[in-house]
């Protein structure tokens, strides 16, 4: 939460004048001004529309002291969300790490006719608005499915929504580190007699295990926090199928705003914990790796 | 030993083979299918009428303003941030790096009751704005100000990275040679980012016309008034008007298959989603957050 209230220096940084152009002799004056000006312009907007407003979510979460945000985020309707939405974020982010793999591996390894297309099409519900996103698997997996398959209205409908979102991070933090991976390495092994499972657990698992793991992070953090692909199909039932972004959303329409700031701040504290604890086990990782 | 590793390969290769295919058919490709199958159902021209409704053109149009605007402005913060970061040094340049990528470790929802708690009726500002008539929140100025701050690290993702890839020698050159600190930019700077820069933009505007979280919060949702494009789909899937948001989410679904043409263009080494953390960073950056999300 440091980063939040932690200003930057509004003033230009010294460091400005020192560096960059060796060209001392222009009109200094004027110029200094002018670098000013980009630093000051850039942290105004940043402040205006993330910094401050960020700020303002803390303030009123906090606004009657911790009891009322405590009262807030453990209200029965609150840990229902808050319970759903960490469940379900998890078995999405460990399910689709896996399955991230297998189309990583088929991307890197194998080869077939189409395989660009499906490699493209793997970033579609990245570039995808939300929520036609979300009117997508309603289309297929509603009521009106064509397969007779209608899991709207329960878990097993948010856990497809969170699913579709965060599949491109789960494939594209694997298939590069992959793509990379010394082929005569696992030859070397498997020619001094390792088996196929063990030169996959003893050499690639190990190189794949960061990009497995910032893959499973990224997708946990934005499955926390997902909304707009969850909203049609979850049917927004209290206390069964009504995600913590959901219940923001009503109790900011509602006009219960330090009630919605205080579980906002619990989603956002949560998102930040995962994704440092999976930078720090990443960097771990990556210098253990090092020769 | 070549043959016989192929043939051990080529036969674990068709389950994993059907397994990926099968899982990226049932998740995406049938979905996405299904909803051009849904919108065409009853004719073209159903399709056609449902989205020029006045609501459903102003909502079109909205959105259209609203890329229009934020768009730009991110292009202009997000190469400028680029600069500072990459071409000085000064303290707290890590928390720079750090709090441009905040945006994407936030759920939308709160992004937009976050614009709501300072720009709102009760809100930090609210009093100031009311005074002197301005109106942000349940506007539009709410709703271009929602959509640039879920969109606002994109384009420094993807220009910082090349930009501290090339090095400023050439800049630094330029420079000795007299030339002004605009002209350097223009022309050496500039065509050395141009493709980087693209894909910043390209995703930046598709954040920008499927943003729905954050725009939900603020909008007020009025429609043929604060109703963007996205907004005009759930309604009508609220109103049971199937075929209109069908229909109108095959125009953001060509819209995203555009964008998906352009993205697929990216090198193989850029197309992973936290390519910030992944450079060997240099000693004083450790960016904090690294996601991404849409």
């Amino acid at each position: 939460m440091t980063l939040v209230e932690g200003h930057l220096p509004a003033e230009p940084p010294d460091g400005l004048s020192v560096l960059s152009h060796s060209r001392a002799t222009a009109g200094r004056v004027p110029r200094l001004a002018l670098r000013a000006l980009g630093p000051s312009l850039v942290v105004t907007y940043l402040s205006l529309l993330v910094l401050l407003p960020l700020a303002a979510v803390l303030d009123n979460a906090f606004q009657h002291g911790f009891s009322s945000f405590w009262q807030a985020v453990t209200q029965p309707e609150a840990v229902a969300a808050l319970k759903l939405t960490f469940l379900c974020s998890l078995a999405v982010a460990i399910f689709n790490t896996l399955a991230g793999l297998v189309i990583a591996w088929v991307l890197v390894r194998d080869d077939f006719w189409g395989k660009e297309f499906v490699s493209a099409i793997i970033d579609l519900p990245f570039a995808l608005p939300t929520i036609v996103a979300g009117l997508t698997l309603l289309a297929l997996y509603g009521p009106d499915s064509p397969f007779g398959i209608d899991v709207a209205g329960t878990k097993i409908g948010i856990i497809f929504a969170l699913a579709f979102v965060t599949l491109p991070f789960c494939v594209r933090s694997v298939q590069p580190v992959l793509a990379e991976i010394d082929r005569e390495t696992e030859e070397a092994a498997s020619s001094l007699g390792a088996g196929r499972l063990r030169v996959l657990m003893k050499i690639v698992l190990p190189s794949i295990a960061p990009g497995l793991l910032s893959g499973a992070g990224l997708a946990f953090a934005r499955a926390l926090g997902e909304f707009g692909s969850v909203v049609l199909i979850s049917d927004n039932l209290p206390f069964k199928t009504e995600v913590a972004s959901s219940w923001i959303f009503s109790l900011s329409q509602s006009d219960e705003l330090s009630s919605a700031a205080s579980v906002s701040v619990v989603l956002i504290a949560s998102a930040l914990v995962v994704l440092i604890v999976i930078r720090y086990l990443v960097s771990r990782f990556t210098v253990q790796d090092a020769p | 030993m070549t043959t016989a590793r192929k043939g051990r390969r080529s036969r674990a290769k068709w389950p994993l083979r059907v397994l990926a295919l099968g899982y990226v058919a049932l998740l995406i490709i049938l979905p996405v299918g299904t909803v051009f199958f849904r919108a065409f159902q009853h004719g073209i021209g159903t399709a056609w009428s449902a989205v020029t409704t006045p609501d459903a053109i102003h909502a079109l149009m909205l959105t259209l303003l609203v890329v229009a605007v934020a768009v730009p402005l991110n292009t202009v913060f997000g190469v400028g941030v680029s600069l500072i970061l990459a071409r000085h040094r000064f303290p707290g340049a890590w928390l720079l790096d750090a709090l441009v990528d905040i945006p994407l470790a936030i759920s939308p929802v709160i992004i937009g009751l976050s614009l709501l708690l300072v720009y709102g009726k009760t809100g930090w500002f609210g009093n100031w704005l009311a005074a002197r008539g301005i109106e942000v929140i349940f506007s539009v100025p709410g709703i271009i100000m929602a959509s640039a701050a879920v969109s606002l690290p994109y384009v420094v993702r993807e220009v910082l990275p090349v930009l501290q890839e090339i090095g400023d020698e050439q800049e630094q050159a330029a420079a000795t040679l007299g030339a002004k600190p605009f002209t350097t930019f223009r022309r050496i700077t500039l065509p050395s980012i141009r493709s980087g820069l693209a894909y910043g933009v390209t995703l930046t505007t598709a954040r920008v016309l499927g943003e729905f979280g954050a725009v939900a919060v603020v909008s007020g949702d009025i429609a043929g008034h604060t109703q963007t494009m996205t907004l005009f789909i759930s309604d009508s899937i609220g109103n049971l008007d199937p075929t209109a948001a069908y229909a109108g989410a095959v125009i953001l679904a060509l819209l995203a298959l555009g964008v998906l043409a352009v993205l697929a263009r990216r090198p193989e080494g850029r197309r992973r989603w936290q390519s910030r953390s992944d450079r060997s960073a240099s000693d004083s950056e450790l960016p904090l957050l690294s996601t991404t999300s849409a």
